[in-house]
């Protein structure tokens, strides 16, 4: 089975995030990171593609930096990265880079298609979603187990109060929730071996794909601050300050 | 007048709250349909009519996972009379179904918006971005315009009685991208559901361990509140992602917000900083938590929670 694996590199979110004045745009620095949230699509990845002797192939869109982020995942086990990068996509909407994978993720071809829910930095939550029906594919998605076989893949389903089992013949795009399974840290071997696996680096040219430039941040202000009331030290009897509050309150 | 699309999901029978935060907000800016989305009651028809909607438009897919085929036809319908803003929520099959429809139709989604107003250029919206220390307002210029909302922007609240139209949606024969719910599975859970909840008791990573979220679990109990987590325990695997509050989890609300052992990072302030009361411990004091905290306790949650649950127990 031939895996694809959706996954971006960010800013460091241990770090100030920084606006681009004049663009609004977020500032990429060369020293990007893994989105924490791709490791879980990534050990899915490898593990169904593991058991059925496949492949595990990286796509992702944005400034490549030093591809630090990439070789991450590259150093987990992924076979090999497409990495699609070009000045005339900054600042793209969600749509262009759906529209991007999805042109990339054709040109490799696929017969399942794994993403996070969301990123960690633009977290519009449909790329997933855009990719499958650009793909003209089921997007099985919120997945917290998958499971393949038989040409047929089987999430459960993340609703609001349970899950659902959902059903697709393949090819199909599933998008993961954390958790989803243990993310496997990349042993000194993979990372060894991460530097000599093969990255493409590719333009919009390549892949035939014109932006979308329809939105645009305007401005971004300062919010409302919500101010601090009090904070106490813990002597052995600050249950009794927290239960004063919730009668003042009247929830309890 | 413009004519915007609100998309409301059914949920245990009744139109969610979620749905009805959408129609009240949609009723100041034009006619409103209703798209509805689940086994349409009567008295849900009745309550869509208070809550502003003229028309209904139902949807129900059966056991088939709604995304493609809701998608297919509302794009349909979209081509025969446009709306000129087609309002979701940011939850689970509110994204498939905009994310697929927004592909389907080459026109943009503006996401996590908190306000949204319709203008001379198009549609404007409000984004809280940096865990909520800042306001993004964002433009897009070519409709129909895709918004999804976070739950709890606007607040929900009832006008007059009236009748909706109805009209069913009718769905295309599936196809390739066709997906297929072949069971449904409810959890079983203690106390109300994040979202409705009047008190909620979270946890964060300073517990130390999954085994100590039963502390959470323990204060919540005697309080009847929910409980919820940040992401850091939740990708650690230490509680499921439903549980989840900030950014890329739920918004919560709630009267009372109790923060267990919860730094309070940008992730997580986003989804409950407008809770009415927020009471966090946390052994740092310097912990950006205690920013936003009404009553804040400097101290280990080991020490601080069997005590708080201990009297809470006994009242």
């Amino acid at each position: 089975m031939k895996v694809v694996v959706c996954v971006k590199q960010i800013p460091d979110p241990a770090t100030p995030y920084k606006i681009e004045e004049g663009t609004n745009w977020l500032v990429r620095p060369d020293d990007q990171v893994l989105d924490d949230t791709d490791r879980y699509g990534v050990e899915m990845g490898l593990q169904l593609a593991q058991a059925s002797e496949g492949t595990v192939t990286l796509v992702s869109m944005g400034p490549n930096g030093n591809a630090q982020g990439i070789r991450q995942a590259l150093a987990m086990g992924a076979d090999k990265a497409v990495m699609i990068e070009d000045d005339a996509l900054r600042g793209s909407e969600a749509l262009t880079t759906a529209r991007v994978l999805a042109a990339a993720i054709t040109r490799e071809g696929y017969d399942l298609v794994i993403a996070g829910t969301e990123s960690t930095d633009g977290y519009s939550g449909v790329i997933p979603q855009m990719i499958a029906e650009y793909l003209d594919a089921p997007a099985l998605t919120y997945a917290t187990s998958v499971e393949t076989g038989d040409g047929s893949v089987t999430i459960h389903r993340q609703t609001a109060d349970g899950y659902d089992v959902v059903k697709a013949d393949l090819p199909a795009v599933v998008s993961v929730t954390a958790g989803v399974v243990e993310p496997r840290y990349p042993t000194f071997k993979g990372i060894m071996d991460a530097k000599k696996k093969p990255v493409d680096n590719l333009t919009l040219g390549d892949l035939g794909v014109e932006p979308a430039t329809s939105q645009k941040v305007v401005s971004i202000t300062d919010a409302a601050e919500r101010t601090a009331g009090q904070v106490i030290e813990d002597d052995g009897e600050a249950h009794q300050a927290i239960i004063a509050l919730l009668e003042e309150r009247k929830v309890i | 007048m413009a004519n915007i699309w609100v998309f409301v999901e059914q949920a245990n029978g009744a139109p969610s709250t979620l749905g009805l935060e959408l129609l009240t907000k949609a009723r100041t800016m034009g006619d409103v349909t209703a798209l509805l989305l689940g086994e349409a009651a009567a008295d849900s028809m009745k309550v869509i009519g208070e809550y502003g909607a003229s028309s209904v438009i139902h949807i129900d897919t059966g056991d088939r996972l709604p995304s493609a085929p809701t998608a297919a036809a509302l794009a349909a319908k979209v081509g025969a009379g446009a709306p000129d803003l087609i309002l979701f929520g940011q939850a689970y099959n509110d994204r498939d179904i905009a994310g697929r429809l927004a592909a389907r139709l080459g026109v943009g989604v503006l996401s996590n918006a908190t306000d949204v107003r319709l203008t001379d250029n198009g549609v404007e919206t409000e984004h809280e971005v940096f865990g909520g220390a800042q306001i993004a307002t964002a433009e897009a210029t070519q409709g129909p315009f895709i918004v999804l909302i976070r739950p709890k922007s606007f607040v929900a609240e009832p006008a007059e009685a009236s009748t909706p139209s109805m009209s069913i949606l009718e769905l295309p024969e599936p196809g390739a991208s066709e997906a297929t719910v072949t069971d449904s599975m409810v959890e079983e859970r203690e106390g109300p559901q994040l979202g409705e909840a009047a008190i909620i008791v979270s946890g964060g990573r300073g517990l130390g361990s999954a085994e100590a979220y039963a502390l959470v679990e323990s204060v919540a109990k005697p309080l009847r509140a929910a409980t919820g987590a940040t992401r850091a325990i939740v990708d650690a695997g230490w509680v499921p992602y439903a549980k989840q509050v900030g950014q890329t989890g739920k918004t919560v609300k709630p009267d009372v917000y109790i923060a267990c052992g919860i730094s309070g990072a940008m992730q997580h302030l986003v989804g409950m900083k407008d809770s009415g009361t927020i009471i966090a411990i946390n052994k740092d004091p310097d912990a950006p938590i205690f920013s936003v905290a009404d009553l804040g306790v400097v101290g280990d949650v080991h020490q601080v929670l069997p005590k708080l649950i201990e009297a809470l127990e006994t009242r």
